[in-house]
């Protein structure tokens, strides 16, 4: 097989130096190597957002992005977005609306949602339900998001 | 004092780690040492096995073993939850696109899906059954080997079963409209966000096995049973699944798992992509012939029912899919007579299994659909017809088992209200509405235990799956009311065969009214004990002792429960120990091995609007409204009801499962099956609750997690038809068959006496 390449990130703001092999994904990476596992894998083609990331500012999907493109940038994923033991508002929010059931579309769900509140943040419920229509829930918890960012666009001042 | 946490919105147990990414799903677990599994199937759904070359996946570095059925004990073990049909890898032929020939156990998951695809197999496509009429056809191949069931008259067929079910004379039986009509449920997906998977260690002669699975026993019990040894031996750890909806009921590749972990002696991983979970599992398709007579002013004569069921290749627990869906094929309406015919089918498709309503959406959408067509011809409302038919509490449903448990009609008008019906509609716009019950659980069992610990905080012992319906929270709201413990002491120990007592399953929505009974039976163990300690520390009798609210009154005095246990218990502490169980037995002779538990109950009703240019359906109001008995976390209730609601958009708008002329799944993964996104929920969609306190579970609670997907479908399409003016009678009502519909003028075409 083909040898490994070396790929320098900041992931949640600590710097990793590491070699992963060319064909390996973001995701992969994050998941298999680095033990960032709040980052999930479902369809692994670009179309459920259950491994959205940021990464340089964007939202994007990890498994889409090969680890040696990613090489000099910045990722944020689930794990680097409170710090232990605290929420977002986002994440309260889901919570406090019941947005949340088998919880395994929640974390990229809550990068979408934290992504479009940063970018927008008083969306409308339309430009809600387009900033989460890369994000696939089949438990149905669609409405009880909206509530939620609703809920987080509320409290910040316009 | 607590609050009472009985009918509050107590937070999610486990909302936390599930917002915070730390909620560990079972492809998140890492064992040392751990070893790769990929499957290695073939493009084709029936064939003849020719030959399997595995020496270059052999010669890869970093593979650890290529296993065919060749190198399994023969002849090959093969399990099921009723029929022992599956064989742990193909054995001579393969029997549905997807099913695996060969397993590559590998060093890394990129080593075992590059050795996977050097396995060469040579195979000769044979004819095959994918559709009903070839099932039914006595000249089509046969699925399975007809010494896999007990021999019968149906050995030699593909019928799995066929059931009668009715009463009264239908031949005796006039009416003066007749309408006969035949529907179509397609094969659709469970699509839960999580693919299945599983991991194997094989250690000290038994196995531990990690799976997501909603009946860990069961699981146990089948691979004691393959493996010849005793419970003790196999222990399954449960890890919460990622959305399961019936699909992670049943073992699928854990039997073969544990084999690699045998052979290899080191701990196997298996994480099926999406794609290879579309080819685990389905919902049970469905072709059902129904000729419904009403009198003239639309009251119900009789229902003449044929439901024929397509299964996969083995039988999973589809023939029971069948039975229990069609012994209530007449909905939960005053039926006068009724003849119900039930095939299960095999086919050479996805072996098919539980999925969320368990059969009744297929029987809801031809049964509701046609009270729809005889209100048109009988020029009454869609509401009227069901309201005059409903069972009212009380009534039989089916005449001697148990009768309507609900006020059913108080769901009916509520839904009613909700959506606007009978006010003036837009040109374009549609409403509809329909009711559907399923069964509850039968028969079951469920244990509990519960530990009052020394400091007055509780451990529960509960073996339900917590798979998104948040069982835990249920539990733990019980317990804080009955033990007056706060709910932040309380925790909720599930997932392990080798520390939680049994549970039978998770299903059928039992695990409030089974499991929550258990443990409300511990609660009852716990408080007789701290009574008698209570009645011991204060020189009274028992009788002069009570627990009201969570709290010990003796005569006029009050203490807490945590007072008591640490007076009595001193200074060696210890803790109060409950044991609880809810149990359902056999009755002898029933269809079902038992009576409902409960009826789940549900009014769905919609407006929409519809594109004529495009076909495309735009949900207006969305209302759904269940009979729960009593709501115990109300928030939690409308979060099922919404899911199963969003579900069953689903399956009426724009999924199933299209099979190419090999058996082939043309559409499996998520770029060409869709599934609602957010764009897809409705512009308005709201659940209620009737609650009357008249369910077996604690504080006359019903199960409720199913409801809202029992007849989605019929009441979205009467929308339709009141829209549009067609008639549609094949699942999904996709923007092309509505339009293709309005295109051809498809009227109501009812066979009409």
């Amino acid at each position: 097989m083909t040898d490994a390449l070396p790929v320098v990130l900041n992931i949640n703001g600590l710097k990793y130096e590491f070699e992963v092999l060319p064909y390996r994904s973001l995701l992969d990476v994050l998941r298999d190597e680095l033990g960032l596992t709040g980052t999930k894998e479902c369809c692994a083609v670009g179309e459920c957002g259950a491994c959205t990331v940021h990464f340089d500012g964007r939202s994007i999907n990890a498994c889409l992005m090969l680890a040696i493109e990613a090489d000099g940038g910045s990722v944020t994923t689930i794990e680097g977005i409170a710090a232990p033991g605290e929420m977002t508002r986002v994440q309260d929010a889901f919570l406090e609306h019941g947005a949340v059931q088998c919880g395994f579309c929640i974390p990229g769900m809550v990068m979408s949602a934290e992504y479009l509140l940063a970018r927008n943040p008083h969306p409308t419920e339309q430009e809600t339900r387009e900033g989460l229509s890369g994000n696939l829930c089949r438990c149905g918890g669609y409405n009880r998001m909206l509530k939620a960012i609703s809920s987080v666009s509320e409290e910040s001042t316009p | 004092m607590t609050a009472s946490q009985i009918g509050s919105s107590t937070r999610r147990f486990g909302g936390y780690e599930r917002v915070t990414g730390s909620q560990e799903f079972v492809a998140d677990l890492r064992l040392d040492g751990m070893l790769f599994v990929k499957l290695v199937s073939i493009d084709c759904a029936r064939a003849r096995i020719v030959s399997v070359d595995t020496s270059a996946a052999r010669g890869l570095a970093g593979v650890v073993a290529v296993v065919t059925s060749d190198d399994l004990p023969q002849p090959v073990p093969r399990f099921g939850p009723v029929y022992k049909d599956r064989p742990i890898l193909a054995v001579g032929e393969t029997k549905y696109h997807g099913e695996p020939v060969a397993a590559v156990v590998a060093e890394s998951k990129d080593v075992a899906e590059v050795a996977a695809s050097l396995v060469a197999i040579q195979f000769e496509e044979l004819p095959a059954v994918f559709t009903v009429a070839s099932a039914l056809d006595p000249l089509s191949p046969l699925v399975q080997e007809p010494g896999l069931r007990s021999a019968g008259t149906l050995a030699n067929t593909n019928v799995l079963s066929e059931q009668v079910f009715g009463w009264g004379d239908l031949a005796a039986t006039e009416a003066d409209l007749v309408i006969e009509n035949d529907y179509c449920f397609p094969m659709v997906t469970h699509f839960a966000i999580e693919p299945h998977g599983c991991m194997v260690v094989s250690s000290s002669g038994g196995f531990e096995v990690w799976s997501p699975v909603q009946h860990p026993y069961l699981l146990q019990a089948i691979l004691a049973d393959l493996f010849d040894l005793p419970l003790t031996r196999v222990r399954v750890v449960a890890p919460d699944p990622g959305g399961a909806f019936g699909g992670k009921q049943n073992p699928k590749f854990e039997p073969l798992l544990c084999f690699l972990a045998r052979m290899t002696k080191r701990p196997v991983r298996l994480i099926l992509t999406l794609e290879e979970s579309f080819q685990a599992t389905r919902r049970t398709s469905a072709e059902i012939h129904i000729r419904s007579g009403f009198s003239r002013d639309g009251l119900l004569c009789f229902q003449d029912i044929e439901s024929n069921f397509l299964l996969g290749a083995y039988a999973d627990i589809a023939g029971r899919v069948v039975s229990k869906s069609n012994y209530l094929g007449c909905g939960p309406y005053c039926t006068p007579v009724a003849r119900i015919r039930a095939r299960a089918l095999l086919s050479h498709t996805t072996p098919s299994c539980a999925f969320r309503g368990f059969g009744t959406p297929q029987v809801a959408w031809a049964l509701e659909s046609q009270m729809d067509a005889a209100a048109r011809h009988l020029g009454i409302d869609g509401l009227q017809i069901r309201l005059m038919n409903l069972a009212a509490k009380g009534d039989d449903v089916v005449p001697g088992d148990v009768p309507a448990d609900g006020e059913w009609a108080q769901s009916v008008r509520k839904a009613a209200s909700a959506v606007g019906w009978g006010e003036p509609l837009a040109p374009n716009h549609g409403r509809g509405i329909a009711v559907g019950i399923k069964s509850g659980a039968t028969t079951g069992l469920s244990y509990s235990t519960i530990r009052l610990l020394f400091d007055g905080s509780v451990t529960i012992y509960a073996g339900t799956s917590d798979m998104g319906q948040g069982a835990r929270t249920i539990f733990a709201q019980i317990v804080s009311d009955e033990l007056g413990v706060p709910i932040d002491q309380i925790d909720v120990v599930m997932g392990d065969t080798s520390v939680v007592p049994f549970d039978l399953q998770t299903s059928a929505s039992r695990s409030t009214v089974f499991m929550g009974n258990a443990i409300l039976d511990a609660c009852r163990d716990i408080q007789l004990q701290v009574r008698e300690l209570a009645a011991e520390l204060h020189g009274t009798a028992l009788e002069n002792v009570r627990i009201e609210a969570g709290g010990v009154f003796i005569s006029d005095m009050k203490v807490s429960i945590p007072e008591v246990v640490q007076a009595s218990l001193g200074r060696l502490r210890g803790e109060l120990i409950g044991n609880g169980t809810m149990r359902r037995t056999d009755i002898a002779n029933h269809p079902l091995g038992g009576s409902p538990a409960f009826f789940e109950f549900n009014c769905t009703a919609f407006e929409v609007s519809v594109d004529v240019e495009t076909g495309e359906v735009s949900v207006i109001k969305h209302v759904s409204v269940g009979d729960t008995g009593k709501s115990l976390n109300p928030l939690q209730v409308e979060m099922q009801d919404e899911g199963a609601a969003i579900m069953g958009l689903g399956h009426t708008m724009m999924e199933h499962i299209i099979l190419d002329e090999s058996g082939r799944i043309a559409n499996h993964g998520a770029l060409d099956y869709r599934i609602p996104t957010s764009k897809d929920l409705p512009l308005s969609l709201s659940t209620y609750s009737i609650e009357n306190a008249d369910g077996p579970g604690p504080y006359g609670s019903k199960g409720v997690s199913e409801g809202a997907i029992l007849c989605t479908a019929p009441a979205f399409a009467s929308a339709v038809t009141e829209a549009t003016g067609v008639v549609i009678r094949d699942l999904p009502l996709t923007p092309e068959r509505v339009w293709r519909a309005m295109r051809d003028g498809a009227s109501d075409s009812s066979k009409v006496e």
